[in-house]
């Protein structure tokens, strides 16, 4: 895979151009930075967009606006990305207006997905920044007719070395005029230097949201809106056979009742499910209407999905020979030789995102043009999703992103949007489309279940001598084609990519039908895989006599970078050339003697509590988990969880810290609570009290996390504390109560 | 439908609606404080707590006609400078990620406040269980309400 981020450059921005679809930038000095990365394009799309550009702006009060291009849904990062231009550019944080982008791809690559925003933005903002600074530095030389290098910029001014000093307002109009530094003279502070990156700051939106003012999907106000609701196919890819809609018009306050067309399955990531409309002049009268509608509904090919059978055929599968998707050495005769071998099976099922913030979106269709509001991860995506569906230009359609109520990849996924535009068009007015958390437990894009077995066998020396894996799951692109296996992109997840010497190794896959949406959810199939691995490993640990931190660290060996590419023609390294990103395992011994001592492994615990630890690299960074629980009556207590982690250089410290609180916490709800099943074809969860998540007393109560310290490039934190926390708390109950777990959600026996 | 005349962080509102309708999409539809948020609609999550008569309600399934009277207290009403104890400690701990959910927190953790000034962490998780937080602040919402405690 080529690399996309070697070229990054800094340039001025033709305003007038700009000013066309921007609210920025009246005055002063604009910079644009382009850079190649995108995702798609990564991802092998050859039509993506290929001129990114991230914009700077410092008008003539002094005031800098940076424009957000990625959409906030908890992860800080509408602060953390301007935190890094701020930092270079010297600036006063408190004078730094952060402008929320629109859809444009002029922005570039706006996927807020995959865990990369800061890793792949982080060098072309600094340098933006650090041209920046250097422009106003050359301005202010020229006005005092002084040697650039006595005048330095610092806290929102040029100071020159007699102590005198210009404001940034003021140099501005003056620094446009100015040619841009040539890219290699550019010069970057050191980290030692760094005021903003690496250090506690607030992220931008608190106060709107402790004071209940801050934007979400639904809080748009729009004149004449009208409130809509859909009663969407109970199985998915059905569609509406006929449907009386009178009863839902006689109802006070319905305005209209819509039918909405279908997408026979697969129907790929952005097309509704179809259904029947119901639009109101308030929320209530939608919802009453809703509940009067008669629908005859065609349920289509997947009336016979039920998860119990589905499930169990997984099962039965992964424990025959499969495809072998990453083979060293002589797994079977391995296993034949040895007189002690480790066997068991993995289950996971299907799990929903269910952000706090359903999907909703605002939408007005006006005069052959449509303008929506909504929380949005990927706004392009959505800007193109919509258009197709209107029928119209992408210049006619204006994605404007709200603050996200919560994500965890469901928002990636427009499907929401397209409905809101669709009905603005037929119903004539701004639309407010509202999911209720029914809506979106039937109709989500849910994690992929899972069935796993693994065999080690250990040898005479009480090295391993063969590890066999199988994973059997229907896969994420199945919802977009008649995907039938597990990709490379979801193997690479927690499978062939184990770093441990193992003498043999055999990773297989086998078919299972994608016969629901399916789709990623945070951290994606390193749930399953990690699970599997971190508990097998668990097993090893006591089999071999050995204490499970050492147990992990026997097993991975030396220092040393592992060429996952020669050992797996599929693997995959979240869109990253290994060479850049390679698999470092002396990172990964790193962070677990860390954890190790930090988390005071073998210390003695109370009746009933137990230790345990895991860890995994995911999303390039290296994570070790230790998980502390106390069980009592058949009762799961966590009063502590330890993380060490290594992310590159830590951008936005206490954001990270809180991305791994809030990740421990989503994960208990995997391990210990939440469920989806499906009987013929309909997801039998529908609210919070079916479909349980971690409340205050079931998630940890305390969650320390360590930062290695460390200047190599910074790497995702949003999904990977979730992988490692489930083995490691897994491991902590067997510990515990000697019970080992092998199905998800745990059950205490 | 019917006449309301409600009592809302200190001002009087009248509407004109379904008396069956729940006081949440009253605030948010035609009063336009959107600061309550929906997160079930049946009373499991917490999301659109507010108050009434000072004491914390779902208003996701109280119905308009049982406010008459009240008075009802949103997240936009708690203070007048944004400087209510509660606020200021969950700004000082950074207790927000996504932020959805923090509008039902911060009401539970008033309404807890205001009746026991000195809760132990016991008495905080018993009442701040009824919120739900997908993205996982809970700890740092501990934290703040001992700190709030405090003040
Ligand atoms: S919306 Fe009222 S409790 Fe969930
Ligand atoms: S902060 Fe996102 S749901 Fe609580």
């Amino acid at each position: 895979m080529k690399n996309f981020m070697k070229e990054i450059n800094v340039f001025k921005v033709d305003r007038r151009s700009f000013l066309k679809t921007s609210s920025i930038g009246a005055t002063g000095l604009l910079l644009g930075v382009q850079f190649g990365c995108d995702s798609k394009k990564l991802f092998g799309d050859p039509n993506a967009n290929f001129s990114p550009n991230v914009y700077l702006n410092i008008n003539g009060t002094g005031e800098v606006s940076i424009i957000a291009h990625r959409s906030e849904m908890g992860t800080g990062i509408r602060t953390s990305l301007p935190l890094i231009v701020a930092d270079e550019l010297e600036a006063d944080w408190s004078k730094v207006k952060i402008v929320q982008a629109v859809a444009d791809k002029k922005y570039g690559d706006q996927n807020t997905d995959g865990s990369y925003s800061v890793r792949m933005f982080y060098t072309p903002l600094r340098r933006a920044g650090a041209a920046a600074r250097m422009l106003l530095e050359q301005a202010a030389a020229n006005e005092w007719q002084v040697d650039v290098s006595e005048c330095k910029a610092q806290n929102h001014e040029v100071v020159h070395s007699s102590g005198k000093a210009f404001g940034f307002g003021y140099l501005a109009e003056k620094a446009a005029l100015l040619e841009v530094p040539a890219e290699d003279a550019i010069k970057l502070k050191s980290p030692a230097d760094f005021k903003y990156i690496t250090k506690k700051s607030s992220i931008c939106d608190l106060e709107d949201i402790v004071t209940g003012k801050a934007g979400f999907g639904l809080d748009t106000k729009i004149a004449g809106a009208k409130i809509a609701v859909v009663q969407r196919p109970p199985v998915a890819g059905g569609s509406v056979k006929s449907f009386n809609g009178d009863a839902a018009a006689a109802v006070p306050g319905v305005t209209n009742v819509v039918k909405l067309e279908s997408t026979p399955f697969p129907a790929g990531f952005a097309s509704p499910l179809g259904g029947v409309a119901v639009i109101a002049d308030n929320t209530w009268s939608a919802l009453k209407g809703r509940e009067a509608l008669t629908i005859e509904w065609d349920n289509g090919p997947h009336a016979d999905y039920s998860t119990a059978e589905f499930e169990a055929e997984m099962m039965a599968n992964a424990n025959k020979k499969g495809n072998v998707r990453r083979e060293q050495g002589e797994v079977a005769n391995a296993l034949k030789s040895s007189t002690n071998v480790i066997k068991a099976d993995y289950r996971v099922p299907h799990l929903s995102h269910s952000p706090m913030e359903t999907p909703c979106a605002v939408a007005n269709f006006k005069d052959g043009k449509v303008e929506v509001w909504a929380p949005v991860q990927d706004p392009q995506t959505t800007r193109a999703a919509v258009a197709a569906a209107a029928g119209l230009d992408e210049e006619n359609v204006t994605i404007n992103v709200t603050l996200l109520g919560g994500a965890f990849g469901r928002k990636s996924k427009p499907d929401f949007v397209v409905e809101a535009v669709l009905l603005s068009r037929e119903n004539g007015t701004p639309i407010k489309l509202l999911w209720t958390r029914e809506d979106d437990l039937r109709h989500d894009y849910y994690h992929s279940n899972c069935a796993q077995h693994v065999e080690v066998a250990l040898d005479k020396s009480n090295n391993i001598s063969a590890w066999l894996h199988r994973s059997v799951l229907p896969s994420i692109f199945g919802t977009a084609s008649p995907a039938k296996e597990a990709s490379g992109l979801e193997i690479s997840m927690g499978m062939i990519d184990l770093p441990y010497n193992t003498g043999s190794i055999c990773c297989e896959t086998q078919e299972a039908p994608t016969k629901i949406r399916v789709g990623w959810l945070r951290s994606v199939a390193n749930i399953n895989h990690t699970f599997a691995v971190g508990c097998t490993l668990d097993e090893v640990a006591e089999s071999r006599g050995v204490d499970p931190p050492q147990n992990l660290l026997d097993l991975l060996g030396e220092d040393r970078q592992i060429d996952f590419p020669s050992l797996a023609a599929e693997f995959w390294n979240y869109n990253e050339e290994v060479a850049d990103y390679p698999w470092d395992t002396g990172r990964f011994r790193n962070v677990i003697e860390q954890v190790r001592d930090q988390s005071k492994w073998g210390k003695s615990m109370p009746a009933g509590g137990g230790m345990g630890i895991a860890a995994h690299r995911s999303f390039l960074t290296y994570v070790a988990c230790v998980v502390e629980v106390q069980v009592t009556d058949g009762k799961i207590k966590i009063p502590n969880v330890y993380y060490t982690i290594d992310c590159g250089v830590a951008v936005n410290p206490d954001r990270i810290k809180s991305q791994f609180e809030g990740g421990a916490a989503f994960a208990s709800s995997l391990a210990l609570k939440s469920e989806i099943t499906v009987k013929n074809g309909v997801v039998q969860q529908s609210n919070f009290d079916d479909y349980l998540v971690a409340r205050i007393t079931d998630a940890p109560y305390n969650t320390e996390v360590q930062i290695v310290d460390s200047n190599e490039k910074p790497t995702g934190v949003g999904e990977p504390p979730v992988p490692p926390f489930i083995p490691a708390l897994c491991n902590a109950i067997y510990a515990a109560t000697g019970q080992r777990i092998r199905k998800l959600p745990i059950e205490i026996v | 439908m019917a006449s309301f005349n409600l009592r809302i962080n200190g001002k009087s509102e009248t509407v004109d609606v379904d008396p069956a309708m729940p006081l949440l999409w009253v605030i948010r539809d035609f009063i336009w404080l959107t600061g309550t948020k929906f997160g079930c609609g049946i009373s499991q999550c917490g999301a659109c707590t507010i108050h009434m008569d000072g004491n914390p309600v779902q208003s996701c399934v109280m119905p308009v006609s049982a406010f008459e009277g009240k008075e009802i207290t949103t997240i936009e009403g708690i203070s007048e400078n944004n400087d209510h104890p509660v606020q200021l400690a969950w700004i000082e701990e950074q207790v927000p990620q996504c932020g959805y959910c923090q509008s039902g927190q911060i009401m539970t953790a008033v309404a807890l406040l205001d009746r026991n000034p000195n809760p132990s962490e016991d008495e905080i998780d018993k009442v701040m269980d009824s919120v739900l937080c997908r993205c996982g602040t809970y700890h740092r919402i501990k934290k703040a309400i001992l700190k709030a405690s405090k003040s």
